[in-house]
């Protein structure tokens, strides 16, 4: 088992890292002003995140795993500059960033599709966005072909309220794919659909990520789809202060497929691994409320 | 629904069975006959004042005015058609100006919290006031009657679509602000193509109250301030005791009143792309 293992990497820069996490932690400070405090409404510091370092190679799919509420997605948002870590700093290829930016590419969990604008339209407006300079031609064309990459020719003209989720969420993929970001960044992508479409969904990325081999970074909080996916998984400690527990690699050849993946060697060792520090995380967590509850309660 | 279940398990189908909308309807019908007969009788048989009109001469005039839409003999004497353009042409431009100041300060207003605050007094204090307190000071500030009722029309039309508007601009779905983030777009492309386009319904919805309180007031403005349009033509009529003219006059005022909601409604739903507000 160890040989799939990796100890949790330090924050030495790795020259051939494209995204390097130094020392991030995040920390959501409390109300503790006099007046909060006279009115009962103090509230503690909450660290969410503390000192993750991770570097990921270009053209890695990389799967960050952990027990819910364990800041999976404040890392992510993080990563892609939407929100400011407390200390510690996110450099891509060896520059810091410094806020969002078009060479992370976001998908969202609720789609986050422009409701009053057409397929077409939100595919168009992120590249006119980014890339203002391009023809209106040359434009067309980048939004067609990412249509046509997900699978989505014939409903350019249909708007977000007339599509499934599955389809709105391909939507997501070619509108990040069209700006030709880096990084990818996938927050919980398929969490609000059902499980066969999430399954079909799966094996587009699957099949998409065979032509272009970007630089994923995917939150999950399925087993299955982080060993269908990756090539290495983050496995995160529960939070408050949640930590790296450590990373696994997947070896397994491409391109993958669902049905013959539990015949690739290691994928049993590697599963049990995964489900048994999520129980134990996920138990302890729960664990923990129980005993908040009773406190507060007592 | 519950009809085609009927026709299965009972034992003969049945012959006659209404919908909602249809019993709706016939209810309707019956209401408005009980009202109609009511109305009559009570007229004949000297149950309401002698001014009263009863409801077949009431119905003979409406449909002459009706009919005849567009008649000008003189000042006091014009067709409904006339009387509701003049009406409808200062709704429109006192609601027009009305709304050029309500959007853009409500947009300013939605999108910086300080300036919110610094106004919020202001709109807390003016919104609760009768429009029809700002009749003097729109004569004492204009000198002009149909400017005051321009005025009057404006200051109403600006409330329910200020507040909305500032409410839509302020709570734009947080996912459609971080993809424009992500995306590096600036401020006036988030702006433009961005918070405006997903405030518009909560704009429209305010324009749609804003117009039918205008189209309310319109008509009070008009008794008051005179010369013409269709609240001058009630006050008039009243003037001349010509009840059946009134009731002619609050049937067809309730009918474009409803045709301008109506219209907004429409309005609402193509900005909407199945949002639910």
């Amino acid at each position: 088992m160890t040989t799939h293992t990796s100890l949790i990497r330090t924050a030495a820069m790795s020259a051939s890292a494209q995204l390097s996490v130094s020392n991030v932690s995040k920390t959501y400070f409390g109300k503790r002003d006099w007046f909060s405090r006279a009115t009962r409404k103090a509230t503690l510091d909450y660290t969410a995140l503390e000192d993750i370092n991770l570097e990921i190679e270009p053209n890695t799919f990389v799967s960050i795993i952990g027990p819910s509420g364990c800041g999976k997605s404040t890392l992510l948002n993080i990563i892609a500059g939407l929100s400011q870590p407390t200390a510690g700093t996110v450099a891509i290829g060896g520059t810091p960033i410094n806020g969002p930016g078009p060479d992370r590419g976001v998908i969202f969990q609720n789609y986050a599709l422009m409701p009053w604008m057409t397929v077409l339209d939100n595919i168009l407006f992120a590249i006119e966005t980014v890339k203002p300079k391009l023809s209106v031609s040359r434009r067309m064309a980048i939004a067609q072909e990412h249509i046509d990459l997900v699978g989505l020719r014939g409903a350019e003209h249909r708007h977000p309220h007339e599509l499934s989720g599955g389809m709105k969420q391909r939507v997501g993929i070619a509108r990040a794919l069209a700006i030709d970001p880096q990084i990818l960044l996938m927050d919980e992508p398929f969490g609000a659909l059902d499980a066969l479409t999430r399954g079909f969904l799966q094996d587009e990325v699957e099949r998409i990520w065979e032509q272009q081999r970007k630089t994923v970074i995917l939150i999950t909080h399925s087993i299955e789809e982080a060993l269908l996916l990756s090539d290495k998984i983050v496995m995160m400690t529960r939070g408050p202060e949640a930590r790296i527990a450590r990373i696994l690699d997947v070896p397994f050849s491409r391109p993958r497929h669902r049905e013959s993946l539990d015949q690739q060697a290691a994928y049993h060792a590697l599963k049990a691994e995964m489900e048994l520090h999520l129980s134990q995380e996920t138990r302890a967590v729960e664990e923990s409320r129980i005993r908040r509850k009773a406190a507060s309660e007592a | 629904m519950s009809n085609t279940v009927m026709h299965r398990t009972g034992d003969r189908p049945q012959r006659f069975t209404l919908n909602t909308n249809q019993k709706a309807f016939l209810l309707f019908l019956l209401i408005l006959g009980v009202v109609l007969l009511f109305w009559e009788a009570g007229a004949r048989l000297g149950w309401f004042s002698q001014l009263m009109p009863s409801a077949s001469a009431t119905m003979k005039e409406f449909w002459w005015w009706i009919s005849n839409p567009f008649f000008d003999y003189g000042p006091n004497d014009k067709g409904i058609g006339w009387l509701l353009l003049t009406s409808l042409r200062r709704v429109l431009l006192g609601f027009a100006i009305g709304s050029a100041i309500a959007i853009p300060l409500g947009i300013l207003i939605g999108l910086s919290e300080v300036a919110a605050r610094a106004v919020d007094p202001f709109i807390q204090i003016l919104k609760p006031v009768s429009p029809l307190a700002w009749l003097p000071l729109g004569l004492g500030l204009l000198k002009n009657s149909e400017s005051t009722a321009l005025f009057v029309i404006a200051i109403t039309s600006i409330w329910p679509t200020l507040i909305n508007t500032k409410f839509g601009v302020s709570h734009v779905d947080q996912s459609y602000l971080d993809v424009t983030r992500t995306l590096g777009a600036s401020r006036w492309r988030t702006l433009s193509r961005v918070i405006l386009p997903a405030a518009a319904p909560y704009i429209v919805s305010g324009l749609r109250i804003s117009i039918g309180i205008a189209w309310l007031v319109i008509v009070a403005a008009e008794i008051l301030v005179g010369g013409s349009g269709i609240g001058y033509f009630v006050w008039n009529e009243w003037n001349n005791l010509k009840i059946t003219s009134i009731i002619t006059a609050i049937l067809i005022i309730g009918v474009v009143g409803l045709l301008l909601d109506r219209l907004f409604g429409l309005l609402q739903a193509w900005v909407a792309f199945g949002q639910k507000l």
